[in-house]
């Protein structure tokens, strides 16, 4: 199934039109005018843009344990509907991902499922639980080659734990990824603490509670030279934070969800816990600061945080419902319309931030890039339509997408991993 | 009017007049010998309660029976909902029953909301959460109305655990419509920190506001706060936020006391306060019955002669 492609006409980075040969996995050539000598099968991809698979550097899949939610095999099917051939898998699984043998397991289901590559996060502490470290080296050394972890759903507040998880992964060049969320400032919260929480009567969830654990965590990681990547950066606070420490040299890296990118907290206004995610949404002024922050490079890259939930978590009271949306297959179109429309991004932006920089983030190999030689892992997207999105339509196997009704530009074409298309015409190719 | 009552900020000023004004005459039914009238007969008003709350559950159900409206009480305790039956599953059945009106009081901010999608008839929002209380703010209004002669124009000092009053919220709210000028007075730990952006004032002095204050409205102090470091000790939220005797001197001479209940006799209103002569609190209490026949007979009465679905 693999075999040749010849794809026509499309735009790399959205650049000048070229054709690409895919053989054997590869992009044997990248030009105008490429004859596949008829052995290759051809798409037709005027006016499509080209780039490199997108990678997600935060994706809750749910299996094992929420089965119901989503599992690998949806979850994945739902990556490459969004143009992902790389996500990586939360560790707040049920067992929790803290072990060679959980982090295996999902990364053989990734394996299997086949549509694009599952790379497992591992938990910082045992259960999450905040208190001991888990066997990090295991997972590192076990068959997934876990080298990003992380406690995400929950913060490691302990400022001795973060440390020491800190300075342990440098041995193999780990990373730890921090759901920043100082727990005493935040028991209980529910939306942004500001004008909406109060107008609300909802507890609220001070911008503060993530920027203090920010701060600390880059100066921490100043301190032991070790690797912080920010997970899901939401205030524009946390973003001078960051800018700071880049500027001081200082390994920190950061994401910023498509929500947060596009919602504001106004959408609490009628209790609808679609809308309720963790971090909360927040005001049009941090949209503006992360959008700004993503697009001079403060924000290293974009991740979905796809956090899917069956209905009956969400058709809830507000306080009652589960925190998070899913993302994964309206991600590339929120992007293009919150960063490309206005001018912040252009596409080779866009590959850099969805492909490239969460690739190297994650130390994963095989992603990122689009070149010849490398592997053929690309997606093709069309700019040109508007619809609105569907939740019917989508392969997660939950429904709690915030964008559900809303015209966003673009459409996912095709997206192919190693040479093999997953998706073609929009639909999953097998 | 809107065929639910969720928020007192969706009442217009007529609306709010119309709620008032009616409620007056209904008023006066309660001085005659025969109290019930036969506007909703055939009707059916569910009280869903959530929480506790004997003195608004029956309040609602005294208004609804003056009304000649069937009455269904249906508790969080002892019934389906203690076995984790969902608001939605609730909701759907009261539906099939036929309710016209659900009177809900949820410990969820926006439950009321929810309701109000999932059911055909009218909500009436009896407490929600932090939220609003919406039909407390009309009863206090009345009060007010009944006491002083107007609403516009008046000085009302609202005063204690702004951040956590489902009270404090829906009394702004109508009081602005209304046109009375109110000051938030706690200490800052207990006001919600964008509280600029009310269309009130805010103060952190008691002793300062009370010279100015028309209406003084106390608002409980809950059990959960005082061990919350909201404020260091009961004692001196007492000293500071509580209305004793020599600070109710400070108020002009026509000034009065509010309090929502149940109170907290000793931390914030002293007992001599409380049943004093410019105390209102048990007038509070009977206007409820008036303000609550108001809403039912307002949300739902229209309907009544054609029989119509709304």
């Amino acid at each position: 199934m693999t075999g040749s492609w010849l794809i026509t006409g499309a735009m790399p980075l959205g650049g000048e039109p070229a054709d690409v040969l895919v053989r054997d996995g590869v992009i044997a050539e990248i030009g105008p005018g490429l004859d596949a000598a008829g052995s290759a099968q051809t798409l037709d991809a005027e006016g499509l843009i080209l780039l490199p698979g997108l990678v997600d550097l935060h994706a809750h899949l749910r299996e094992p344990g929420r089965e119901d939610a989503e599992t690998v095999a949806t979850g994945t099917a739902a990556a490459a509907l969004g143009g992902f051939t790389a996500v990586h898998a939360m560790a707040n699984t049920d067992p929790v991902a803290d072990t060679a043998g959980v982090v295996e397991q999902i990364w053989r289901l990734g394996r299997q499922a086949g549509r694009c590559d599952v790379q497992p996060v591992g938990a910082v502490t045992v259960g999450l639980g905040g208190s001991q470290l888990a066997e990090l080296g295991a997972m590192a050394d076990s068959a997934a080659g876990v080298r990003l972890f992380s406690d995400d759903g929950r913060c490691v507040h302990d400022a001795v734990l973060m440390r020491r998880a800190l300075e342990y992964v440098r041995a193999f060049g780990g990373v730890i990824a921090q759901h920043a969320q100082e727990p005493r400032l935040t028991a209980g919260a529910q939306v942004n603490e500001g004008e909406m929480s109060g107008r609300l009567g909802l507890t609220g969830w001070p911008a503060v509670a993530e920027e203090a654990i920010v701060a600390r965590d880059c100066l921490l990681a100043a301190h032991v030279g070790s690797a912080l990547h920010v997970c899901h950066v939401s205030t524009a606070g946390s973003v001078e934070i960051i800018r700071w420490a880049k500027s001081k040299g200082w390994q920190v890296t950061a994401e910023v969800t498509p929500h947060h990118l596009l919602l504001t907290e106004e959408l609490a206004a009628g209790y609808d816990p679609v809308f309720k995610v963790n971090p909360p949404l927040r005001t049009a002024d941090d949209v503006a600061a992360l959008r700004a922050g993503l697009a001079d490079g403060t924000i290293d890259c974009v991740a979905t945080d796809h956090a899917p939930h069956p209905l009956e978590d969400k058709e809830t009271e507000w306080q009652a419902a589960a925190f998070g949306m899913t993302g994964l297959e309206t991600a590339l179109r929120v992007v293009h319309r919150a960063m490309v429309e206005p001018g912040l991004l252009d596409w080779a932006g866009v590959a850099d931030r969805m492909s490239a920089r969460p690739a190297a983030i994650g130390r994963l190999a095989g992603h990122g890039a689009l070149a010849a030689g490398g592997p053929a892992s690309l997606v093709l997207y069309d700019p040109s339509p508007r619809e609105q999105v569907d939740p019917a339509e989508h392969a997660s196997k939950s429904r709690n997408t915030p964008f559900a009704g809303m015209v966003l530009p673009g459409r996912v074409t095709a997206t192919f991993l190693r040479g093999r298309p997953t998706v073609l015409d929009g639909k999953l190719a097998w | 009017m809107n065929r639910h009552l969720i928020s007192a900020g969706d009442l217009s000023l007529d609306d709010a007049l119309l709620i008032l004004d009616t409620a007056e005459e209904l008023a006066s039914t309660a001085e005659r010998p025969m109290k019930k009238l036969p506007t909703l007969r055939g009707r059916t008003v569910v009280n869903l309660f959530y929480e506790d709350s004997t003195r608004t559950r029956i309040s609602f159900e005294a208004a609804a029976k003056r009304l000649s409206a069937d009455v269904i009480n249906f508790s969080a305790k002892g019934s389906s909902v203690a076995k984790g039956e969902s608001l939605k599953d609730t909701a759907l059945t009261l539906e099939a029953m036929g309710a016209d009106a659900v009177v809900i009081r949820h410990g969820a901010s926006g439950a009321p909301h929810r309701l109000a999608g999932w059911v055909r008839g009218s909500v009436v929002n009896a407490g929600d959460g932090a939220h609003e209380h919406p039909t407390q703010a009309l009863l206090d209004a009345f009060t007010m109305r009944r006491r002083l002669g107007r609403i516009e124009g008046l000085r009302v000092t609202i005063v204690g655990d702004v951040l956590h009053s489902r009270v404090a919220r829906s009394n702004v709210l109508l009081l602005s419509t209304l046109g009375a000028e109110v000051t938030l007075v706690a200490p800052p730990t207990l006001l919600p920190v964008a509280v600029g952006g009310w269309p009130c004032s805010v103060g952190y002095d008691l002793d300062a506001a009370l010279p100015k204050a028309d209406v003084v409205m106390m608002l409980r102090v809950q059990q959960e706060r005082m061990n919350a470091a909201y404020f260091p000790s009961v004692r001196e939220y007492s000293r500071r936020y509580g209305l004793d005797a020599a600070r109710m001197a400070l108020l002009p001479e026509h000034g009065i006391v509010m309090h929502p209940g149940p109170m907290n006799r000793g931390v914030e209103i002293a007992a001599e306060v409380a049943d004093s002569v410019r105390s209102t609190i048990v007038e509070q209490v009977a206007n409820g019955v008036s303000v609550r026949m108001a809403v039912l007979y307002l949300l739902l009465g229209g309907a009544s002669e054609t029989g119509g679905q709304r």
